[in-house]
């Protein structure tokens, strides 16, 4: 059994945006949209700021509102990893996934349906990593297996502070960033 | 001053500055859906408590009929807002017990039938139809022979109906990234107010003094209950979390506020209220003007719900 996960660590991502255009390349997202993008949050009380950098995208849940709430079961989870998925040709296109998501993670495609990142599952099934992952300049991405206690992201977990995305929407996201 | 700002290079269209998924065509879906759900539960009410053989109530003939062409009307709305249309089908080949438009949309195509049958009861009295299928005359001849069976069909469109205008609440309430739709009381809101609309058009159409007279007081009712579930609905989202708090502040006293105010509980609850409770206490003579003021909040409290729904957010953790 596998599930999947990405850490990013954020002390050394510089927001250059490579992972965007590397997905965008990798997955032919067309022009106009976005399956990961840079957050740059900015917290404090001026002059003691603080700013973190984030590369985003889908958390691909434990919990995953936008599969619970597919009508067709076009949004699943794959066998391999956990991994969230859309199958094109059973969405209707209803939105009800967009609305569910509390990272407005996922848009519609100019074809349709709804898309969203896959963690380039096809890749990662041929041994490869993401594309954003393994283009990364900083390599401040790493992408593996929750559930082997030997891997770099559960070594990094548990080595470095960290934190989710909302994790307060109770959708047990996926991606953790290292603080 | 803390600050937290937070900055994005997404810009996905109907995603970003504001989720923008749903137009016009899914309130006008709810409002029909919660119509059509009043018109099941009022007209298998006639059914049911044996009305059906007071021929003449427009209640257990027409409303039926109409039930079926405005369904019809909100599945077609339903339609055109799927951004996948031709594989819309693929609706009908699953049952997902998790997703409330997956039972949704077998509901609809129960409600079909159900209706049919009960518009089928009072066929023999209506002297002005084009054609006269001799077949449906006596089908229906037959079911008002059988009271028991009337009752029966009576008593299943009730139970459809609630189901009905339950899941317009509860197609949006399940979806809890969007804290303003994040209540257990939105499916009564919806339920209230689509019986609300229904019990006002009946009352504008009736062609009896005695049946305007019952759809206004029954309104009256539905009315009153609609602005005390309405209280609950804003009060449990003001009290749940600072999340829940900001998102009901949309309605209460941010942008959705005026229409809110005026058009939601003005025109469409507390001016219509007034006047029908002096019109069924003879103090004012019964027009459309109230349920058409019922029958437009209805619509418009969709409207507002769908929009500022969608600009709720868990956090300001996107840009908001």
């Amino acid at each position: 059994m596998s599930r999947y996960a990405m850490v990013i660590d954020t002390k050394k991502c510089v927001g250059c945006m490579d992972c965007v255009v590397a997905c965008k390349t990798e997955n032919n997202v067309p022009e106009g949209y976005n399956r990961d993008w840079i957050v740059q949050d900015v917290m404090g009380k001026f002059p003691d700021l603080h700013m973190e950098i984030r590369s985003e995208r889908c958390n691909h849940c434990d919990e995953p509102p936008c599969v619970h709430c597919c009508p067709t079961g076009a949004s699943h989870v794959h066998e391999r990893g956990g991994v969230v998925l859309v199958e094109h040709n059973k969405c209707i296109g209803c939105k009800a996934c967009l609305a569910s998501c509390p990272y407005d993670a996922r848009f519609i495609h100019p074809d349709g349906y709804a898309d969203k990142c896959t963690f380039c599952i096809h890749r990662v099934e041929v041994g490869l990593l993401p594309a954003c992952v393994s283009v990364c300049p900083t390599h401040c991405m790493y992408f593996g297996n929750l559930d082997d206690p030997a891997s770099d992201v559960n070594k990094l977990l548990n080595s470095r502070s960290h934190h989710a995305v909302l994790p307060e929407a109770g959708t047990k996201p996926h991606i953790f960033y290292l603080t | 001053m803390t600050t937290h700002e937070i900055t994005t290079t997404r810009m996905n269209p109907m995603i970003d500055p504001g989720m923008h998924i749903w137009g016009w065509e899914i309130p006008v879906y709810l409002f029909l859906g919660g119509l059509v759900a009043g018109f099941m539960v009022i007209s298998g009410y006639f059914l049911f408590s044996g009305r059906f053989q007071e021929s003449r109530h427009v209640t257990c003939f027409r409303a039926p009929l109409t039930g079926l062409i405005l369904i019809s009307l909100g599945m077609f709305a339903l339609f055109l807002d799927l951004e996948h249309k031709l594989y819309a089908w693929r609706l009908y080949t699953t049952i997902k017990i998790a997703s409330p438009m997956s039972w949704g949309a077998w509901i609809l195509v129960l409600v079909y039938p159900a209706m049919a049958i009960m518009a089928l009861i009072h066929l023999p009295d209506q002297k002005h139809l084009p054609i006269r299928v001799e077949f449906l005359h006596k089908l229906s001849q037959s079911l008002r022979s059988h009271e028991g069976l009337a009752k029966t069909i009576g008593a299943i469109n009730m139970l459809g109906g609630a189901i009905l205008g339950m899941y317009t609440g509860v197609l949006l309430s399940s979806l809890g990234a969007r804290p303003l739709w994040s209540s257990s009381s939105l499916w009564l809101l919806f339920l209230v107010s689509g019986m609300s609309a229904t019990a006002a058009f009946i009352h504008m159409v009736a062609p009896t003094k005695a049946e305007r007279e019952l759809l206004a007081k029954a309104d009256n009712g539905f009315l009153s209950l609609e602005l005390f579930v309405l209280a609950l609905y804003l009060i449990g989202l003001a009290t749940t979390s600072d999340v829940h708090a900001d998102a009901v502040r949309l309605l209460i006293s941010g942008t959705y506020a005026p229409v809110f105010w005026i058009f939601v509980i003005g025109v469409g609850i507390v001016i219509p209220l007034g006047i029908q409770i002096l019109a069924v206490n003879h103090k004012v003579k019964h027009t459309s003007i109230p349920p058409l003021m019922v029958i437009a909040g209805g619509l418009i409290l969709r409207f507002v719900i769908v929009m500022a729904g969608q600009h709720s957010h868990w956090s300001n953790a996107h840009g908001l």
